[in-house]
């Protein structure tokens, strides 16, 4: 216990005035992961921004039928781009920004393991995000044809092959997601080795935050499906500069063969998105309901589950390709399967909330939002893994009504939850709570108002990805509700983006522990100092400040 | 409950389409065909299942933020809850029967619909996805058309499954029509089989749903459901070649002697070209550019001037053609009947 203390022992506080230059030259040549962790998330949300302006371009060509606002190329590039800059530049580095701040100070290190490689990672990120941007330019190439790429995230071959995508667009779409998968890979090598093997005296593996597991778990699922993509992206460079025939169909390649490399990587992806997700719920849900988290080893169970079986379910993108009925009918087995570990976890918080005394604050507020989307969520899921039914539904708005569910309503909500609450530990200010609220309501109520009515078009037989429709399909108002929608989300994200810049430059000082919490983080200063903790603690259970603030009755007796 | 849901869901599209004709909107809750009736009552299991699952999480939820909220001025910790196995065992064991549930509906109707062999009595149809227009050749009746299926409606005493051979002349396209079945991709290099047996005459929507590039939106298709006899004498006039009428020689001589040839077919001419649509009966299908126009006379001079203006990147060049050229062109392609 005496050792805790001494941990938590303030360091002092060098507030010098330092120039522009020299807090630029800082935060470029840093390698601490603090500051990569903000710049993660900073990145992340200026992409988000993109991405979100990009989706509102998408919004208003579909609020109307028949609609000539943007031209069908125009509508293709924005579709391609707003999937690929969510999925690759605000999802993972949203995914590393968190899990870059938040792993050491959990365990008690005093940096990642290899802090150059950690800021190696980062700046691949962001420059490889930069190219793909840089397509809007660039891509005309010498060819001029085409700018941004125009094949969806996906990239279906052969639509990537020569022959239909001219020019250098899709060129971009593979160098800059090869370039910032590189730094995605070298960061999930990075976190893992540290939660092996720098966990401060104490931290047995089940005495480990269970955020720290959730990161583990997804680190290690990076490593195994980023290599793949990072594969198939070079054979589609080989088949598109060098004559190799991998997916030229032309020449006897196969289609379906891009299919399986892709979303070998891109299902268990959409688990390395929503893994954040569920490991800032652990986090939030137990603090604010004042209760543990209920069911600990079988939260880590289910989530090491989550990660094996989530590498067996991925030909469930494909069951419209025409594979044979054994294939299809293994995939919705596994497929559903996935949702026992998953409806284990949504329980148990919900076992967390049983008797607990709930503090509504603002991240509480996301996290409640978040149980209540990503039921809705699942359960779409579910539906889309009877393969018959997915017959009707795949590249159906009822597809894109889901998985929005998934990533906003599931994973957004709960980024949300996590910048409202460790933004006082970062900066040692709180953000104000009454913009805090209204932007939850008012956002959460623009999510309902785009994403509930988008399912219903799939379900009268509106595909995905086109520009535009007919009129009279009984599509109409649903789309224009839709779309309205997202008029009442930019509102909300106004709140947020104003309660940012205002808590930023006079919020309330924070404290180190402003919300009565139980993890490591909140024993240092907020902010933190650079070695993050003067003397390395020793832990005894999964609340070592619980044990702190209740020496009558610690948890280390339970556990 | 969902299942109620998704009926209104249909009701409010046909309610807002009430001036269209029936079968404007293409929903999977109304088949008249048996795979996507046999789709549509799995459905319906699926939704009621998971409709009471969600009835019961979310109360649970709702309780929970009603009854555990913390009221104001009470600081003490409740008691501290670490776990209970019977608890998680349960919660285990209880949706892993629910799922076993689902798997097995599913994989019986996985088996049920999903084709491997074409019986002897069945129509055969090759569907080619192009960019962005769908060849459809009946192979063995001789009859080449475009975007428009017809079909013969199957009736309880003499069976009339159409079995659907789908490829791709470039990139991947997926064939949709709700109404008949769900879809299955047109991928290229390969050949994917899907069946049809609709039992209802009329006009059903569908469309491409495999993003195929700029025109991927407007590659619609139609099925039209005829009677038997119906369907059989469709046959008999699409099997017959071009139309020959003197008055509008001139039409077809400027079709003859310019790039048309090159992409489309008209039988009893010397255009045998592929790339586009067959045009030997152009008049008998009610759409022009896959369904992105009404086929009339205005709409199709139109489209010969400049088919972009009705779908922009179309691979059909605008024809350039004299004004007084283009005139006698359409008029030789309105007696293609």
């Amino acid at each position: 216990m005496t050792v805790l203390e001494e941990g938590i022992a303030r360091p002092h506080a060098a507030a010098e005035r330092a120039s522009a230059w020299s807090v630029a030259h800082d935060w470029v040549t840093t390698v601490d992961h603090k500051k990569l962790g903000v710049m993660y998330v900073a990145s992340a949300l200026m992409f988000f921004l993109i991405a979100g302006f990009e989706a509102t371009l998408i919004r208003i060509q579909l609020a109307v039928p028949n609609n000539d606002f943007l031209p069908p190329d125009t509508f293709n590039r924005l579709f391609t781009m707003h999937g690929t800059t969510m999925v690759f530049l605000v999802g993972m580095p949203m995914f590393f920004g968190f899990a870059n701040y938040l792993t050491p100070l959990m365990i008690g290190a005093r940096d990642l393991a290899f802090p150059r490689m950690n800021a190696f990672g980062f700046w691949l990120f962001l420059f490889g995000g930069i190219l793909l941007y840089f397509s809007f330019l660039g891509g005309d190439g010498l060819y001029g044809a085409g700018t941004a790429p125009d094949v969806g995230w996906f990239a279906y071959a052969p639509l990537t092959g020569k022959a239909f995508s001219r020019g250098n667009s899709t060129d971009y779409w593979i160098l800059g997601i090869l370039v910032s998968g590189l730094g995605s890979t070298g960061t999930a090598l990075n976190l893992a080795t540290t939660i092996f093997t720098m966990r401060c005296p104490g931290m047995t593996w089940s005495k480990l935050p269970l955020f720290v597991w959730l990161m583990l778990v997804d680190c290690l699922l990076t490593l195994v499906i980023l290599t793949p993509l990072t594969a198939a992206q070079v054979m589609l460079l080989l088949d598109r500069y060098l004559g190799a025939h991998f997916f030229d169909t032309q020449a006897g390649g196969s289609a379906v063969l891009w299919q399986h490399f892709f979303w070998f990587f891109g299902h268990p992806e959409v688990y390395v998105l929503i893994m954040p997700a569920f490991a800032i719920m652990n986090e939030i849900v137990p603090v604010f309901s004042r209760n543990p988290l209920f069911g600990y080893p079988f939260m880590v169970g289910a989530t090491v589950l989550i990660g094996f079986i989530s590498l067996s379910v991925w030909a469930h993108h494909m069951f419209v390709v025409g594979l044979s009925p054994a294939a299809n009918t293994f995939f919705a087995l596994s497929t559903m399967a996935i949702a026992v570990p998953t409806g284990i976890k949504i329980f148990n918080w919900l076992g967390t909330m049983w008797g607990g005394k709930i503090r509504f604050t603002v991240p509480m507020l996301w996290c409640t939002g978040f149980l209540f989307s990503f039921v809705i969520a699942g359960l779409t899921g579910v539906m889309l893994a009877v393969v018959p039914w997915d017959w009707q539904l795949s590249d159906s708005y009822f597809v894109v009504a889901h998985f929005h569910f998934v990533l906003i309503g599931g994973l957004l909500f709960t980024l949300f939850a996590a910048i409202y609450y460790w933004f006082p530990k970062v900066t040692g200010k709180m953000m104000d709570e009454r913009l805090g609220k209204l932007h939850f309501w008012v956002f959460a109520a623009g999510f309902y108002l785009t994403f509930v009515p988008m399912h219903f078009p799939g379900l009268l037989g509106m595909p995905r990805r086109i520009y535009t429709y007919e009129a009279g399909r009984g599509w109409d108002e649903l789309n224009l509700i839709s779309s309205l929608g997202v008029a009442v989300q930019l509102v909300g994200l106004s709140f947020f983006l104003w309660n940012l810049v205002r808590s930023l430059l006079r919020g309330e000082p924070a404290g180190d522990d402003p919300w009565d919490a139980w993890t490591l983080e909140w024993s240092t200063t907020s902010p933190p100092p650079e070695y993050n903790f003067e003397q390395i603690p020793v832990v005894h259970s999964r609340r070592p400040l619980w044990d702190l603030k209740h020496p009558e009755d610690p948890d280390w007796r339970y556990e | 409950m969902l299942s109620a849901v998704a009926a209104c869901a249909s009701g409010i599209g046909r309610a807002i389409a009430a001036d269209a004709p029936v079968d404007a909107i293409p929903t999977m809750f109304e088949p008249v065909s048996t795979p996507a009736e046999s789709i549509r009552s799995l459905s319906f299991l699926v939704m009621g299942i998971s409709g009471g699952i969600f009835v019961v999480v979310t109360a649970v939820l709702f309780y929970c933020v009603w009854r555990f909220r913390a009221r104001p001025g009470d600081d003490r910790e409740p008691p501290q809850v670490y776990g209970s196995n019977q608890i998680e065992w349960s919660w285990t064991i209880v949706p892993i029967l629910i799922v076993l549930v689902l798997f097995l509906a599913t994989a019986r109707t996985i088996n049920e619909l999903q084709a491997s062999e074409v019986p002897p009595e069945a129509l055969r149809v090759t569907i080619v996805g192009h960019q962005w227009w769908w060849e459809i050749r009946y192979p063995d009746l001789g009859v080449v058309t475009a975007n428009e299926l017809h079909l013969p409606a199957s009736r309880p005493g003499e069976r009339r499954p159409t079995y659907l051979h789908l490829e791709s002349a470039d990139v991947i396209h997926s064939f949709w029509i709700p109404q008949l079945s769900g879809k299955t991709d047109v991928v290229p290099n390969r050949r994917n089989l899907m069946w049809v047996e609709p039992h209802t005459t009329g006009t059903f929507l569908g469309q491409c749903a495999e993003y195929c590039g700029t025109q991927h939106a407007k590659m619609l298709l139609r099925a039209i459901v005829h009677e038997p006899g119906e369907f059989d004498a469709w046959v008999a006039a699409q099997k017959q070649p071009a139309t020959v009428v003197d008055a509008v020689a001139d039409g077809r001589a400027i079709f003859q002697s310019t790039a048309c040839i090159n992409c489309h077919t008209v039988e009893g001419t010397n255009a045998n070209g592929r790339f586009g649509p067959d045009l030997t009966h152009l008049m008998s299908r009610t759409t022009i550019g896959s369904g992105a126009a009404s086929n009339t006379p205005e709409n199709l001079r139109a489209w010969i001037a400049s088919p972009d203006h009705f779908k922009p990147g179309a691979l059909m060049p605008a024809m350039q053609l004299a004004d007084n050229d283009l005139d006698k062109l359409t008029a030789w392609l309105l007696t293609l009947q």
